[in-house]
């Protein structure tokens, strides 16, 4: 599995999150985007249901079960969901894990 | 595919309130799903049996993926599942306690964790624990049984709050000692002594419990969530 396929997941998860609470799209998306954290547009309870979503979507593309779970998760600077490459990356690791 | 029967998850099945709890749901038309450690030797139509250690990350993660692929859905869980050992502490060896916190209070966080992702799809979702009465009789002998329960009940007034904008209830259902595997070999003595101290002095009963269970999943009890309900009056 390629990381932009990743990449792809974590951004199209991201969308619509942002749709479901109704906050505008930014005008650019890369891998430094800013999901969460300073900077980040989404509150916790959004990083919860988005990385809920992003476990599915990997389940339903690349048919491994992933936890996303992580200590880090709330920290505002060092979560692994704090931005779309960030969590590529670690969606990446976790899966070179199973695999 | 989604099922069009309500979908229930049911842990420790294969024999006591689990098994029990399966042929009352499959006999009301639930589809029942349900795991234990070691297969079962009974079937009844309508009940999956998953052999699943429920402190075992990717073994409940599997289950989990099983239920979705199948039904699409998860209404209900009941975490059920639980060991006891009743002994003086100073007895107790450490490995004992390891494995009754991995396996009551580890293995609910687990259920509930991954249980939530499946309903989180349907914003609907009815999670009942079970305790037990060992944790506020303060029963000796019970200490760490009661312990991981105790663990139990903080985690169902904790996660009540968290999964409550996913549409989740999460309560706790604690029965008084009824004739199972868990109780048996306990001095009669004991027991009576335990009775003593409920309002209502007998053993109680598999319907006691899913009485109890039947109002916590209601569909009208979407407003009644971080309760423990503690049967006999203890």
């Amino acid at each position: 599995m390629s990381n932009e396929a990743i990449q792809s997941i974590v951004t199209t998860c991201y969308l619509s999150i942002l749709d479901v609470r109704g906050i505008p799209h930014p005008p650019e998306i890369n891998r430094d985007t800013l999901m969460f954290g300073e900077g980040g547009p989404i509150d916790s309870m959004g990083i919860v249901m988005m990385v809920v979503d992003v476990e599915e979507a990997v389940r339903a593309k690349f048919g491994q079960t992933v936890s996303l779970a992580d200590d880090r998760a709330m920290s505002q600077r060092n979560s692994p969901y704090r931005s779309i490459g960030s969590l590529t990356d670690y969606i990446a690791a976790q899966l070179d894990g199973v695999s | 595919m989604i099922a069009d029967q309500p979908v229930m998850l049911i842990t420790g099945t294969r024999k006591g309130i689990g098994k029990y709890l399966v042929e009352y749901y499959t006999d009301r038309g639930y589809l029942v799903e349900g795991c234990s450690r070691e297969a079962a030797d009974w079937s009844v139509p309508g009940y999956h049996h998953h052999c699943t250690d429920v402190a075992d990350e990717k073994g409940v993660m599997a289950m989990m993926a099983s239920i979705r692929e199948r039904h699409g859905r998860l209404d209900i869980l009941i975490n059920n599942a639980g060991i006891a050992s009743m002994n003086h502490c100073l007895l107790t060896p450490l490995a004992t306690a390891e494995r009754i916190f991995r396996t009551n209070a580890l293995g609910s966080f687990l259920l509930i964790r991954e249980s939530a992702k499946v309903m989180k799809v349907r914003t609907y979702g009815r999670i009942v624990n079970l305790g037990t009465v060992a944790t506020p009789l303060k029963l000796e002998g019970e200490s760490m049984y009661a312990a991981s329960k105790a663990a139990v009940e903080s985690m169902t007034r904790i996660l009540a709050r968290e999964l409550a904008p996913l549409g989740i209830t999460v309560n706790l259902v604690g029965p008084t000692p009824i004739e199972t595997d868990l109780i048996r070999g306990v001095p009669k003595q004991k027991i009576q002594a335990i009775l003593d101290q409920l309002a209502i002095k007998r053993l109680g009963n598999f319907a006691d419990v899913s009485n109890a269970i039947d109002f916590f999943i209601r569909p009208e009890s979407d407003y009644i969530t971080a309760q423990i309900l503690y049967l006999g009056g203890a």
